[in-house]
């Protein structure tokens, strides 16, 4: 009878599904032993100290430096004082409470963080108080110590990992410090190391008894490594100071190898402002800045036009394409008739006969203008002349990145004839539309990297080598001499006018004794819209130059944005540089002192005084 | 009748029940221990509270087994009523622990009368089946019978403790084996289906299933060549339909956030281990990892970390799983099979029809709390709070349990032959 063995027939049909569910928990499944141990066994991960950052002569310029946090396990915690908590580690008492509350509702067994990076002082005082805070534990971290002021464009920072960066970042946990921009993140895996794992087994009071399995499954953490930058300590140093209240960017290039010596942009922070609990307050303070842009790297972001330093690069396309040889002469009428009624200006009197070097050292607009005519010219349509010239500038790693190794950076600008075509439909462009091109004005951009990578490769008659930053990683860099597309014979009268440029023409000002300079001032005019409205500032103050000018050590670009003349402020610095490089001493201190002390602060503030004011005084 | 009482009594019973109560103090004793010995006697430990219960109940158990067993039948209606009485007194005098106004304070000692319900409520039902012309295929005989367990289900529910008022739901065993109709459990179980089957799908989808179940009904009774009426498969339909599509609001709005949780948690529909799945994780990683032979006794180390919640009453289970592993769990499963199936056979060899019911309504709550609480921690049921009876702590559980049992006891040796 149904009724009398339905009963029965459920009764067996649940304890067989409740044993075959058994079965499969306890004897199929064995994950669950391991999700027991997980609850059982202490997994702690050993993080091996980051990589220390030297500098080219074995200078440490990053160390670590023990830091604290303060965590915090609910289940161990009974009543304490709040205040006190609060007076010894400056936290405010709604903060705590605040992060106690969180901890809660996170875990009472696990431990959460209270605050992070308390300091030296702290950490000593609630070390010896600790025993009145039972829920409360320091744990220790390693940060950076920054032993340099500057640099902190070069070096980037470190910071802790976010929780959008740990999805597609497996190796990473919670809490970890990732590189963040420069160096630190570029070598984030060579500075990092690899983190080992001990485990620890839990009595079951949840005390660590000793080492799960004798440490079997333990793994030791592979150390970091030291990195060695290129850059030289002293004239980095040396050129932050000299950039002092100026805006503005420094790039020194050894030539024969492509290391970069310096890497300065003005202004600047320091790099431990951007360390731990000052790092957020900090860094909005620097962002907010976007009169100054002390975030933003003028040595490798900063596109300027490049101005007269341009015509060496011109000068070096005409005598490739037998434009023009060193002696050919033009003959500048103090300016220079492109079309009707348009005139390029030159600061030099009319009449005036120039030959290449004079061209050079003079930085005669007409010679150039007549040089770059011809190269385009050479060809059978504007179209391909500017595509060969531009063929020419590429050679020398303008209008690309650079391919160092920081993440940072701008491709810079060198116009094409798809480019004019663009802007000028039915090909209505001749010559004298892209003439400023001629003098380095016009739709050029470079980077003051770009122009002392190619005063680098003018120091080494013809050729570069990718500019970098570290000299124990070049292995994983491709460290070629790249040639340019300038047969080595044609430099030799370009360095020659840039041997002028110094010994008697617009850069005497950059002339050290005993040292063979080569260089090129710049000038560059530059607008900016305010109110709306183009508004024409101060030029920029460039100065390229290497030396000695034979077996050159050091190729150099400065730029100091509204300084007016290149041999006002940018040649002497240049020059400065140069003599604390080669000579390691200044003799020169009167020149030192000027330009260390000088402040472009006021010409900075023309523009936002909200009055009519006078350019390049 | 005619050997000497103590000859009579269902032994093989009573070492089941002494097996799963020294089991549940054995497994209590784990849940509590921290290194140091507890007292089993000290009454301010639960293992000591626990054993306390237990005496009291040996002491019981003299008496109740010597009572004239007739004397159930006459008492039923006025212990029925007097829990009806203390069910609604608890809205005046109850004490309120973990938000369900369920118990009464005795000097430290607080007592459930929902547990102590279950027992008047089998008495009042076996009285009433057992009357003379009581038919629950008559209308007056099933409406009595649903009434007498609507109504203390409904005051357990008011506390609120619906939990121990879904037990009821078990003596439907009851229902069927007493001649009910089966067509009531088809229905609550289509029921249930069509609310699971909305759940994990959607109205729409469920809605076709039913049209396409109810076409292949009407062509099997028509192959069958009986006719029913197309009406009545239409208003099954529509029924059907209507519900289905009415569970998403019964779902979000009738029942509360820890519900849905519950049930969703149990359909696989969320996964959250952290949160509201910690309970059932923690749990079934503690039964999980028992493996075998278990890690011993006190030594389970998720029964010590405290990480499975509520772990010596509702999820005692848990830690059966940790420190017995599959030879104490599934010994256990089959310890309650065999000692809920003996009941059932006792039941039914007796000839008098009230023993036969009661004991009927003694299996049926027992099975219903031991699928419901294994279920729950093991991830089969939705977390239900009810205990593991003659487990879990609790006084009132045990006492109430051990005196259903005793009544049965009581009732199986005094059959008539």
């Amino acid at each position: 009878m149904i009724r009398k063995y339905f009963f029965i027939c459920v009764i067996a049909l649940v304890s067989f599904s409740y044993t075959a569910q058994l079965v499969y928990l306890q004897l199929v499944q064995n994950k669950y032993k391991l999700l027991s141990d997980n609850n059982a066994i202490l997994k702690q991960t050993i993080y091996p100290e980051r990589g220390l950052i030297y500098d080219r002569n074995g200078i440490l310029l990053v160390g670590n430096q023990p830091a604290y946090n303060l965590l915090y396990v609910p289940e161990n915690d009974y009543a304490f004082d709040t205040l006190e908590v609060c007076q010894i580690i400056s936290i405010s008492k709604n903060d705590l409470i605040r992060q106690i509350r969180k901890a809660k509702k996170y875990s009472y067994k696990l431990p959460s963080i209270i605050t992070q990076q308390i300091s030296q002082e702290e950490y000593a005082l609630f070390q010896e108080k600790n025993w009145k805070f039972p829920g409360f534990y320091l744990q220790k971290k390693s940060i950076r110590d920054y032993h340099i002021q500057s640099m902190a464009n070069v070096l980037g920072y470190i910071s802790e990992v976010n929780s959008n960066e740990l999805k597609n970042r497996p190796n990473y946990e919670l809490g970890e410090q990732i590189g963040r921009q420069g160096i630190e993140r570029t070598y984030e895996k060579f500075l990092r190391g690899k983190k080992g794992v001990a485990y620890f087994q839990k009595d079951r009071f949840n005390r660590i008894i000793g080492p799960y399995e004798e440490g079997i499954y333990d793994q030791q953490p592979t150390a970091s490594s030291n990195l060695f930058l290129t850059i030289d300590y002293e004239l980095q140093n040396y050129g932050a100071n000299l950039l002092q209240n100026k805006r503005g960017g420094i790039v020194a290039i050894e030539p024969e190898t492509g290391e970069v010596l310096a890497l300065i942009t003005a202004p600047n922070y320091e790099p431990k402002n951007l360390e731990g609990r000052k790092r957020s307050n900090y860094y909005n303070l620097l962002r907010k800045d976007t009169i100054s842009k002390p975030l933003f790297d003028r040595a490798l972001q900063a596109e300027y036009a490049p101005g007269s330093p341009f015509k060496l690069l011109n000068g070096l396309i005409g005598l490739e394409e037998k434009v023009i040889n060193p002696k050919t002469s033009f003959i500048c009428q103090g300016g220079h008739y492109y079309a009707r009624n348009a005139f390029m200006e030159c600061h030099l009197s009319p009449g005036t006969v120039n030959d290449l070097v004079e061209g050079i050292y003079r930085s005669c607009n007409t010679y150039f203008a007549q040089t770059y005519k011809g190269i385009i010219n050479s060809s059978n349509s504007v179209q391909e002349g500017i595509d060969k010239w531009n063929y020419h500038l590429k050679s020398f790693g303008l209008g690309d990145y650079l391919g160092y190794d920081l993440p940072t950076g701008r491709p810079g600008f060198i116009p094409n004839s798809q480019y004019y075509d663009r802007w000028y439909p039915n090909k209505s462009w001749s010559v004298p539309t892209v003439i400023s091109n001629a003098i380095g004005q016009g739709e050029i951009l470079t980077t003051p990297i770009q122009m002392a990578n190619f005063t680098a490769a003018i120091a080494n008659r013809g050729y570069f080598i990718r500019p970098h930053f570290t000299k124990n990683t070049t292995d994983s860099m491709d460290l070629i001499k790249k040639k340019t597309s300038i047969s080595p014979e044609n430099f030799k009268p370009i360095i020659q006018g840039m041997h002028q440029v110094v010994e008697k023409g617009t850069a005497r000002i950059a002339k050290i004794k005993g040292i063979e300079i080569c260089g090129k001032t710049g000038t560059v005019e530059n607008f900016i819209k305010l109110d709306g409205k183009k508004t024409q500032l101060t030029d920029h103050s460039i100065f390229v130059a290497f030396a000695p000018k034979e077996n050159p050590k050091i190729a150099i670009a400065v730029f100091i944005e509204h300084g007016y003349w290149g041999s006002r402020w940018a040649a002497p610095i240049a020059s400065l540089m140069i003599e604390k490089y080669l000579n390691k001493k200044i003799q020169r201190k009167r020149l030192e002192n000027q330009m260390l002390n000088g402040n472009l602060e006021a010409e900075y503030k023309k523009p936002y005084l909200g009055k009519p004011f006078l350019i390049n005084e | 009748m005619n050997n000497h009482l103590l000859l009579r009594v269902d032994w093989w019973s009573v070492l089941c029940y002494l097996i799963l109560v020294a089991f549940g103090l054995v497994n209590i004793y784990s849940n509590i221990y921290n290194g140091i010995t507890l007292s089993l006697f000290d009454f301010s430990n639960i293992v000591g509270k626990q054993v306390w219960f237990f005496i009291i109940c040996l002491i019981i158990w003299i008496p109740v087994l010597y009572i004239n067993c007739t004397l159930f039948e006459h008492l039923a209606f006025i212990l029925y009523s007097i829990m009806i009485i203390l069910l609604l007194g608890l809205f005046v005098f109850g004490i309120t622990i973990s938000g369900a106004t369920s118990w009464y304070d005795f000097g430290g000692i607080s007592l459930q009368p929902s547990e102590f319900s279950k027992i008047a409520v089998s008495l009042m039902i076996a009285f009433i089946l057992s009357g003379i012309d009581a038919q629950l295929n008559k209308t007056q005989t099933f409406l009595k019978f649903w009434v007498i367990i609507l109504l203390p289900a409904l005051l357990i529910i008011a506390q609120p403790d619906p939990g121990s008022a879904l037990v009821f739901v078990s003596l439907i065993f009851v229902f069927i084996r007493e001649g009910g109709s089966f067509y009531i459990l088809t229905i609550n179980l289509a029921f249930l289906f069509i609310f699971i089957l909305t759940i994990l799908l959607n109205p729409i989808n469920t809605s076709i299933g039913i049209a396409l179940v109810l076409i292949l009904i009407i062509y099997y009774f028509s192959r069958q060549s009986k006719k029913n009426s197309l009406w009545s498969y239409f208003v099954i339909l529509f029924v059907g339909i209507g519900f289905s599509f009415s569970v998403n609001f019964i779902f979000n709005e009738v029942f509360e956030q820890h519900h849905r949780d519950r049930i969703s948690l149990t359909l696989g529909l969320i996964d959250d281990v952290k949160g509201i799945g910690y309970n059932i994780n923690q749990s079934k990683i503690a039964i999980g990892s028992g493996a075998f032979n278990g890690k011993g006794f006190l030594n389970g180390s998720q029964t010590k970390g405290g990480f499975v919640p509520e772990q010596h009453t509702d999820f005692i289970f848990s830690t059966i799983g940790e420190e017995w592993g599959f030879v104490g769990s599934f010994g256990l499963v089959l310890l309650y099979t065999f000692f809920i199936s003996r009941i059932v056979f006792r039941a039914e060899k007796h000839t008098h029809s009230f023993p036969r019911i009661f004991s009927y309504c003694f299996a049926s709550i027992l099975f219903v709390h031991f699928t419901i609480n294994i279920g729950m921690t093991i991830g089969l049921f939705p977390i239900i709070g009810i205990p593991l009876p003659f487990i879990s702590y609790g006084g009132s559980s045990l006492l109430a349990f051990s005196l259903f049992f005793f009544i049965y006891l009581n009732l199986d040796a005094n059959r008539l032959s």
